[in-house]
């Protein structure tokens, strides 16, 4: 196939000395550190120590950046007044210097030269770089129009590009975190309760008296703060219940774990509530308080016992019964897990229901050691000019689907780009910031072809990550220590803010994303969205709305403000209505049936793997986050690679031993790009192998990751699409082992 | 004063936090670590068991690596804690040589170091780093002299091991079970 773009590994960046000479005259003027930082530069010596939050996951924990007297940053450790960590940041967070430091780092802006087939990358100065962007920005609006130009986004400085877009005209933004990770909880319990989990989790795991995890491996999902408060409940005597068909960390620590047959937890759910109903053991007094639909539900799962679905999930109907109890005897003191990453067989938006029904039956949602009822600070928006009303969107090519979805799906973005006759927009042109698209998304196929049918890309990012490679424009960002960004306000039990300054001046020739944003915002005739001089100016009046300064948060860090309503547990008894259209708790959901969903989920069967072949289940390392840390030296460090868990069993049958090296090959026949190394071990069930998700990195510049383990990412090309909320089903992808290198196989 | 140190196996979840806040707090070169974490699995399918345990110098009482030092390098201070002088270390290796817990490295600048319970800290009243950023404050620091003492707490209440006990080095490093 002829490709618009070829996939360029940056290392080879295509210059010669006469761009290389230029560009560096141009940077003189255009790096103008002072535009950035002001005076401030100067005076944050005098600081040992800077705020900031932790920019390695979502999870933002608020810490202290400190510098020796030579001005050299040596370590990164928690603000104790924050909630997110309470002084103690993850292996990630303490190692997020090894971000900073990455000799591998993306140093100047990158422009595509050359013909297809034929291209590679030449350095260009800011300028040059950014009045490129803009050009094409603008003639993509005046012919398709400014809907046309997609924001993939992550993490905190998306906002600011986010700004960008929406002043530029266009609706369509995105991140991974909706269609590819928890989005059919929020659509669940939405449903259901009228809000939705959020993150950080409203879950009172502090002072719960039995945790349930579905699946969801907290302490290898480094979730700083749930960690920490699973570890208080274990100190506490809290009962954990963990149902994974592997052994996980959480189930090792778990008075009970339920080894269940892969893709049937719905089939457990539905006899857990079938035990809670018969036996009569839910909060009697809180379901006819606030819950609509109870006698529809115990008609709907009269016939699923703990028999019927021990044939399906291979749990004894005792333990189902067993664990039941358990659950009811601490209840309300008592969470049945919404997970995080939810995207599994494509009726996870019923699963996650279920799980929001079980909760309800236990009175677990509004009370102590249930779910708590978080509140955020609220800071006003800097002043900036309305923006424009969008003409069309993604949904235009998804017609009367998804009604129930309020984010946009990124896979959407890449049906809406790929040309269709019946469409009236298409997309021509990505900005993607700070997610790396080939990891982050299934289907690499349909993102490259996505791609191709791009007239520009441009991609923000600190690292070469995999999907630089197909961007016309790559501008580096700076790292989380090096710049300053939006105050952080998360829901949380107190209302807190946080402030991320700089510990030190941009690396290379990075810059922050508001600079940038700034910057483009002027090029494309936005600059009245951009009024403020420099950003601490904009980030003191926002503080100041809320009673605070910019001074003051660059000693503290974190402030605490106190609640504006005192319902941290509203219904123990309290008369509340509920955002659902019966503004009751909805067991049976008015809102599913009005779309034409099972208003009560259902159990259905998932395909299998067929013979010789094992379901790819993936996780999480405790030490890692996505595929952004595995060029990360420190990190790397305490693990480079990852592994495939086998059975002893499966071992056996293929002789496969502890160490060596397989390459992975799935029911498509996709064989994974580099291998894989085996960990033969007990705590993986006989019909599936699992990894860590984020490695097997194809590009070469990132020196410490390149061809290290497998991508999990590249194995799933099967997809299972949420009929609910267009989430994407992963886990119905089977693998089998190839022994000896593929490649030289084909070659000889 | 005894420093001791108990760990809670019940609560560790195996993240290595403690080996990278060492890293940054003593300035460990990167491929070299002062602690580690083990895991060990028992059992099969699905009878199971699994202990994750964070390991580091363990300070031991009656220690072979001090013995052994021809330079007295190796040596014990305040507390019970055993030091290496940088100065004074020729690199020869019989300390690593010694130890039953394989708790020394060799620095790539010449001489022989491991963990220091931190006492740069503990002098200033801190906790030491792995200790004191854990995620689920698994680790308990303190003296064994002083009954209120954090690690004297937990060890008087709850049912703990060492490891290695048939070394006879009398290791202070006790692990929560
Ligand atoms: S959980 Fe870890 S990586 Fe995530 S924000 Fe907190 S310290 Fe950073
Ligand atoms: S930081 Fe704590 S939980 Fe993590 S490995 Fe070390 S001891 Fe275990
Ligand atoms: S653990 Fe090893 S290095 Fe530490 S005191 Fe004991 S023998 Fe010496």
């Amino acid at each position: 196939m002829k490709t618009r773009r070829d996939f360029i590994k940056i290392s080879a960046v295509g210059t010669g000395a006469v761009t290389l000479g230029l560009s560096t005259v141009k940077l003189a003027k255009a790096s103008e550190p002072g535009s950035i930082f002001g005076k401030k530069a100067k005076n944050q010596v005098a600081y040992e120590r800077f705020p900031t939050y932790c920019e390695v996951c979502f999870w933002k924990c608020a810490g202290w950046t400190y510098k020796d007297e030579d001005g050299k940053i040596l370590k990164i450790v928690g603000n104790e007044e924050d909630p997110h960590c309470n002084g103690r940041l993850c292996p990630r967070g303490t190692g997020g210097i090894g971000m900073y430091y990455d000799e591998d780092r993306l140093k100047k802006p990158l422009i595509r030269v050359g013909e297809p087939g034929n291209q590679s990358f030449r350095e260009a100065s800011w300028d040059e770089a950014l009045d490129l962007v803009a050009k094409n920005l603008n003639k993509i609006k005046k012919e398709h129009g400014p809907e046309c130009v997609a924001l993939f986004s992550h993490g905190t400085g998306g906002k600011m590009l986010s700004h960008l877009i929406k002043a530029f005209g266009s609706p369509n933004i995105t991140a991974p975190s909706f269609a590819q990770c928890r989005g059919p909880r929020e659509v669940a319990f939405a449903a259901t309760f009228g809000e939705e989990v959020l993150s950080p989790e409203r879950t009172d795991i502090r002072d719960t008296k039995c945790l349930v995890l579905i699946g969801s491996h907290i302490g290898e999902n480094m979730h700083n703060g749930q960690i920490q408060e699973m570890s208080e409940a274990i100190d506490n005597g809290a009962t954990i219940i963990t149902v994974d068909p592997r052994f996980s960390t959480a189930a090792s620590h778990s008075k009970f774990w339920l080894p269940i047959k892969p893709a049937t937890d719905i089939a457990l759910l539905m006899a857990w509530i079938h035990v809670i109903i018969n036996e009569e053991l839910y909060d009697k007094e809180y379901i006819d308080k606030y819950a609509y639909g109870l006698d529809q539900l115990k008609t709907h799962v009269k016939n699923m016992t703990p028999e019927w679905a021990f044939g399906i999930t291979t749990i004894e109907p005792d333990t189902i019964r067993e664990t039941a109890r358990e659950m009811a005897a601490a209840s309300p003191a008592v969470i049945v897990h919404p997970g995080r990453h939810v995207t599994w067989y494509g009726d996870d938006t019923q699963r996650s229901r279920a799980i929001a029904i079980l909760n309800a039956l236990l009175g677990s949602w509004g009370r102590r050691g249930g779910f708590f009822n978080p509140e955020a600070v609220h800071l006003p928006k800097y002043p900036s000019p309305a923006y424009p009303k969008p003409q069309k969107s993604w949904k235009d090519a998804f017609p009367g689907q998804y009604n129930l979805v309020h984010e946009v799906l990124t896979t959407g973005i890449c049906d809406a780009t790929i040309p269709n006759p019946d469409l009236g927009c298409h997309l021509k042109s990505w900005i993607v910031y700070g997610t790396n698209l080939l990891a982050s998304l299934p289907d690499q196929k349909k993102t490259l072809e996505a791609i191709e049918n791009l007239e520009f890309m441009v991609v923000i990012d600190t690292m070469p990550m995999d999907i630089t490679g197909y961007a016309d424009v790559i501008l580096p960002e700076c790292t989380y220590l090096e710049r300053y960004d939006g105050i952080r306000s998360s829901p949380h039990r107190e209302p807190n803010i946080a402030l991320r300054m700089p510990a030190a001046e941009p690396k290379y020739d990075s810059r922050p994303n508001y600079w940038i944003a700034k910057e483009l915002g002027k090029r494309l005739g936005l600059e009245e969205y951009f009024k403020w001089n420099t950003f601490e100016e904009k980030l003191d009046w926002q503080l100041k709305k809320v009673g605070s300064s910019l001074e003051e948060m660059k000693i503290l860090g974190v402030k605490k403000m106190p609640r504006e309503y005192n319902d941290l547990y509203s219904l123990n008894g309290e008369d509340y209505e509920f955002n659902t259209n019966t503004g009751k708790i909805e067991l049976y959901s008015t809102e599913l049936a009005n779309e034409g969903f099972d208003p009560l989920p259902k159990y259905t069967p998932h395909p299998e793997p067929p013979q010789g072949f094992y379901r790819l289940n993936y996780g999480r390392a405790p030490m890692h986050t996505f595929s952004r840390t595995a060029n990360n030296a420190n990190l790397t460090a305490l693990k480079k690679e990852n592994s495939v868990w086998v059975n002893p069993r499966v071992a056996k049958l293929w002789d496969l031993k502890n160490g060596q090296y397989v390459w992975l090959k799935n029911q498509d026949g996709v064989v994974s790009s580099f291998p894989i190394k085996v960990r033969v071990t007990e705590r993986i069930r006989w019909d599936s192998v699992y990894m860590v998700h984020g490695f097997g990195h194809k590009e070469k510049r990132l020196s410490r990751a390149y061809g290290k383990g497998a991508s999990d990412s590249e194995l799933v090309t099967h997809v299972m699409t949420d009929p609910i909320m267009g989430g994407t089903g992963m886990r119905g992808n089977f693998v089998t082992f190839i022994l000896n290198d593929p490649k030289k196989e084909v070659a000889s | 004063m005894r420093y001791a140190m108990a760990i809670d196996t019940k609560k560790c979840v195996g993240c290595g936090d403690c080996v990278v806040a060492c890293q940054t707090e003593n300035n460990v070169p990167i491929g070299y670590c002062r602690d580690w974490v083990v895991e060990n699995v028992a059992g099969t399918y699905p009878q199971l068991e699994v202990e994750i345990r964070s390991e580091r110098c363990n300070h031991c009482e009656n220690s072979p690596c001090v013995r052994c030092c021809p330079t007295g390098a190796s040596h014990i201070v305040e507390g019970g804690v055993v030091l290496v002088e940088h100065n004074k270390c020729i690199g020869c290796g019989a300390c690593i040589e010694s130890c039953p817990y394989d708790a020394r490295y060799s620095h790539p600048d010449g001489y022989v170091d491991k963990c220091t319970f931190c006492l740069h800290r503990v002098q200033k009243g801190q906790d030491p780093a792995c200790v004191s950023v854990c995620p689920t404050n698994c680790m308990y620091f303190g003296d064994l002299d002083n009954p209120n003492s954090d690690v004297s707490k937990m060890l008087a209440t709850r049912k703990y091991k060492v490891l290695a006990p048939e070394a006879g080095t009398n290791p202070q490093i006790y692990y929560l079970t």
